[in-house]
């Protein structure tokens, strides 16, 4: 019989909470969720070994354990760091990670070439949602930057090194969900990149979850390159009976038309479950699949911003929120503008709206 | 064709038998700097993927560990590789004067190779010689203590070994 | 004179050969050991208080006893010989002039620790070396001391010679340990940590040569014996090579009971400063170790005289002190530029960084060109604040301590010698000339 599972008590920026032993910080953190939870570039839950390499999800450890309270003497990387009973840990609450957060995000922005506006993963990119919450409004770096040529990885995905942080997932993908690695990361320090020294394609059947797990641009999916932002298209959950993997996905879709295929992420951007090529990049019609609904998408994400259906409908009305005042009708902006017209569902409309998109009658 | 002598391959297996059952990719840096001696002085994919076949790995994972190490040449060199140290204490006793020479004296820059394909001109980062500088590596063996005229007559002993 | 341990019997003829060696007593302490319960080796090398002798100065025994034992799991030693610290190069010495007396020491720790294979990781450009310590280990086997049933005990053990290529990180333990697996030098992530799961995930120690080295004449004279040389928690003899501009550089056994001064200036040691120059600073562990002006070299903030040893070398904290560090010695005279150097070893850790996390791979790059801005007379003052800036947030931040050791050099720089940074912003013409005035830093300079 297994033993049973030794719960641990842990708190992070002073909430308590008990997890089983073998949690890591970062696990703890995301059950609390919210912003005690640390941002993650590089560890990724299904991969082994993944981690501790980006140092983003630093943390200050004030207190190691019940048994032995001193403070840890450096910030630790708390996705590889496991919960101790009576850990005290300080996320947002200390200035000092805060600072090494900071530091962190602009050493990651140092040599990245911020095009994220001809970025497929603007919308959906961590390093871009990094640098909003830490990052400062302009760099202190005054020298060329380092750039690489772009590579393609045979028919699907397009290699764009110059944007890769290093990561490592993609490699850990190859070996743990493929099975065979052509990829890898080569050279050195700052010359370090991935790549497959003489030009080879990636054509592994289980070979396009790189793309999902890459943080930034720099593994997209060449089917999807250029053809559209992301916050312009409309995530629904889908499924079909596929014979390699689940066929749990992601359609991105604008109208009918299915421009992009995912895996399902959760909140903290993680697949549910790798799928496989022939889902991803084979089959881009509505009749292919099974629509299940709406995926849900956090109301901070750009994404959410096309597309107002799927959301939770918040459980408070506008007058309890006010303390029971009914909202005052300042003016009618319907009647004064032609932008506004309340019966067009925003969601159907193929494309950032124009004022003639609401314009009705010029259209009929 | 790429392939190691019998010699060769029986060394290989000695330094195979010296891990456990099973981690043969323990040899793959002995091999490559066997592999780097026996075909001119440098790792080419062919030479890589040789490498990888002998030893039961990945490509790729070889080209991982050549392109790591510093003493794995991925581009041809010439017959005779200057590897000279230009890390603080041998700049203390002059090794930015060695280099500039050596430039001077056989017409290439740092990381050129001179027209006949002899030499090769590279720096490095400390080999751990520092009380000997200025110093340089060539081939298996240090040369320390370097003036000019020491530099002269290392570039004329090499030129007499090729002829 | 101080007494010496490791290097008493480097300079007879013929040393480096197995007859000569053990005429001279060679192979006693394994004689010893194997006639002792492994726990006691350990128990002995405890009392001795050595420390690790790669740098970070951990007691070596507290190291050993964290080694785990599970049923049934083979137990590595590993030596590391890839003596790469800038400075460094007291394990080169030692191996290649008495390399016996490692192999010595490492049969007694295989034996204590209960490696059956124990590897010697020895830097790739250490070509020669080890085809000398090759032939020390086949003369080892010749005699007995290695291969099966080792003097009658039972006890099986085989030495191998593991040649890197070319990467400082591999001299950080779990960097190492991939590097023998044949990966790239990437350091782990910490825990676990090698004494749980080290080399091919089996408990490992990992000790510098000279540590290994000193385990010898603590068999042979005793652990408490080899404790009552030299100073507190500094026990014992340390070997410091000695390079920059002094009259003797060299390879030097101290035995920590001596000061900064009488090292520099003694014809024992170091012989002064070359040329009849000055003496302007120093960097006293290897090049990762704060850099000190002579003022605070030769006397603490307090003005007592400092010491050779872990404690006197580290008085006053990274202020106004250093660190034994791996014990290379660099001296740099008046007429040598701090920026200049600095960029040197900015350069050296840019290019060792392995490039796994991001504050070491991205940050060290940065610092060396803002370095090379200033040293060529392309810098601004606020140039200075942001180098301070970027060591600060890649101090402490990294996987493995190549930060701390990219970091520090260029803290402790701006720390002692900001008015020669600035020099360089304001006088940018000049900014090439080696002897560039002596005002600036005057105060540091040092006749005795």
């Amino acid at each position: 019989m297994a033993d049973e599972i030794k719960m641990l008590k842990v708190t992070i920026d002073n909430i308590t909470i008990e997890v089983p032993q073998g949690t890591t910080i970062l696990q703890a953190a995301r059950q609390i969720g919210g912003e005690v939870a640390p941002p993650a570039m590089c560890y990724y839950t299904k991969l082994k070994g993944s981690g501790g390499k980006c140092r983003t999800c630093l943390v200050e450890v004030s207190k190691g354990s019940e048994a032995d309270p001193r403070p840890m003497p450096k910030l630790v990387a708390s996705c590889r760091t496991g919960v101790m009973d009576g850990m005290e840990v300080k996320n947002i609450t200390s200035g000092k990670v805060t600072d090494a957060r900071n530091g962190v995000v602009e050493f990651l922005l140092l040599n990245h070439p911020l095009d994220c506006p001809v970025c497929d993963q603007a919308g959906e990119c961590h390093l871009q949602d990094l640098s909003y919450s830490h990052g400062k409004e302009g760099t202190r770096y005054e020298f060329k930057r380092r750039t690489f040529e772009k590579h393609d990885l045979g028919p699907y995905i397009q290699l764009h090194m110059t944007r890769c942080i290093l990561c490592y997932r993609c490699v850990f993908v190859a070996d743990q969900v493929t099975g065979k690695r052509v990829h890898g990361v080569l050279s050195r320090g700052d010359h370090a990149e991935i790549a497959t020294h003489i030009e080879k394609s990636l054509d592994n059947d289980f070979i396009g979850n790189v793309i999902d797990v890459c943080p930034v641009g720099a593994l997209t999916d060449k089917t999807f390159r250029f053809k559209n932002r992301v916050w312009f298209t409309k995530p629904v959950d889908a499924h079909r009976d596929c014979p390699n993997c689940k066929g749990k996905v992601t359609l991105w879709q604008r109208g009918d038309e299915v421009l992009r295929v995912t895996g399902r992420k959760d909140q903290w951007g993680e697949v549910e479950d790798w799928i496989c090529n022939t889902c991803r990049f084979e089959k881009k019609h509505v009749n292919d699949w099974v629509i299940e609904g709406p995926t849900k998408i956090d109301r901070h994400s750009v994404i959410s911003q096309g597309h107002y259906t799927g959301l939770d409908k918040p459980k408070e009305t506008f007058s309890a929120v006010h303390g029971g005042r009914a909202p005052k009708l300042l003016m009618d902006i319907h009647s004064v503008s032609e932008v506004n017209r309340p019966g067009i569902a925003l969601s159907e409309i193929q494309g950032p709206a124009t004022s003639d998109t609401f314009n009705i009658d010029k259209q009929a | 064709m790429t392939q190691f002598s019998d010699t060769r391959l029986a060394e290989v297996r000695q330094i195979i038998d010296r891990y456990p059952e099973g981690k043969q990719k323990s040899a793959l840096i002995p091999v490559l700097h066997m592999a780097q001696e026996d075909f001119s002085g440098w790792l080419s994919p062919e030479t890589m993927d040789y490498v990888a076949s002998l030893l039961q790995l990945e490509p790729i994972e070889v080209y991982e560990v050549a392109t790591f190490y510093s003493m794995f040449n991925t581009q041809p060199v010439g017959s005779h590789v200057f590897e000279v140290c230009h890390t603080g204490p041998c700049m203390l006793r002059g090794s930015d004067d060695i280099i500039s020479y050596i430039k001077g004296k056989l017409g290439i820059g740092v990381g050129e190779t001179t027209a006949d394909g002899l030499f090769t001109l590279k720096t490095v980062e400390c080999l751990g010689a520092c009380g000997y500088a200025p110093m340089m590596q060539l081939g298996k063996h240090y040369r320390e203590h370097l003036t000019p005229e020491k530099v002269d007559a290392i570039i004329e002993e090499c030129r007499q070994s090729v002829a | 004179m101080g007494r010496k341990l490791l290097l008493e019997k480097a300079h007879i003829p013929g040393i480096r050969s197995y007859e000569v060696y053990r005429r001279e007593g060679g192979y006693a302490s394994v004689e010893k050991a194997l006639r002792m319960a492994p726990a006691d080796v350990v128990e002995e090398v405890k009392k001795s208080g050595l420390r690790g002798r790669g740098g970070a100065g951990f007691p070596t025994g507290m190291k050993w006893s964290f080694l785990a034992k599970p049923e049934g799991v083979p137990r590595y030693l590993v030596c590391n010989a890839d003596e790469s610290e800038p400075g460094t190069f007291k394990d080169r010495y030692l191996m290649e002039f008495i390399p016996h007396l490692l192999i010595e020491g490492l049969i007694a720790a295989s034996w204590a620790l209960g490696s059956n294979r124990t590897y010697i990781y020895i830097r790739g450009e250490y070509a020669w070396i080890v085809d000398i310590l090759e032939q020390a280990i086949v003369e080892a086997n010749a005699n007995g001391w290695l291969g099966k049933n080792i003097l009658g005990t039972g006890f099986d053990c085989q030495i191998y010679v593991q040649r890197g290529a070319g990467a400082y990180i591999c001299g950080e333990e779990t960097a190492l340990i991939e590097s023998l697996e044949g990966k790239r030098g990437n350091p782990r992530i910490k825990p676990p940590f090698p004494a749980v799961k080290g080399l091919w995930d089996c408990p490992t120690v990992v000790n510098n040569v000279e540590t290994l080295a000193a385990v010898v004449p603590i068999l042979n004279i005793g652990g408490e014996e080899y404790a009552k040389i030299g100073v507190g928690r500094s026990t014992g003899t340390k070997l410091i090579s000695a390079c920059g501009n002094i009259n003797k550089p060299g390879v030097y056994e101290i035995d920590m009971n001596i000061s900064v001064e009488e090292f520099i200036y003694s014809d024992e040691y170091c012989g002064g400063i070359a040329h009849g120059k000055r003496l302007k600073a120093c960097i006293p562990g290897g090049s990762s170790v704060p850099i000190l002006p002579a003022n605070l070299l030769l006397k603490t903030a307090k003005g007592e005289t400092r010491m050779m040893h872990y404690e006197g070398l580290a008085d006053g904290g990274f202020a106004t002190g250093s660190m034994m560090g791996s014990g290379g010695f660099i001296v740099l005279d008046e007429d040598q530029c701090i920026v200049r150097h600095t960029l040197t070893l900015a350069r050296f850790y840019r290019h060792e960084s392995c490039g796994q996390c991001s504050p070491c791979r991205e940050g060290t790059g940065w610092m060396e060109k803002i370095l090379n801005k200033i040293e060529y007379g392309k810098g601004q003052l606020s140039d200075i604040d942001l180098l301070w800036d970027i060591q600060r947030k890649i101090e402490g931040n990294t996987i493995c301590p190549l930060g701390d050791a990219a970091a520090w050099p260029v803290a402790a720089a701006i720390r002692h010698f900001r008015d020669e940074f600035e020099w360089h912003v304001n006088n940018p013409e000049l900014s090439q000339q080696r002897n560039f005035g002596l005002a600036h830093y005057a105060e540091a300079l040092t006749t005795v």
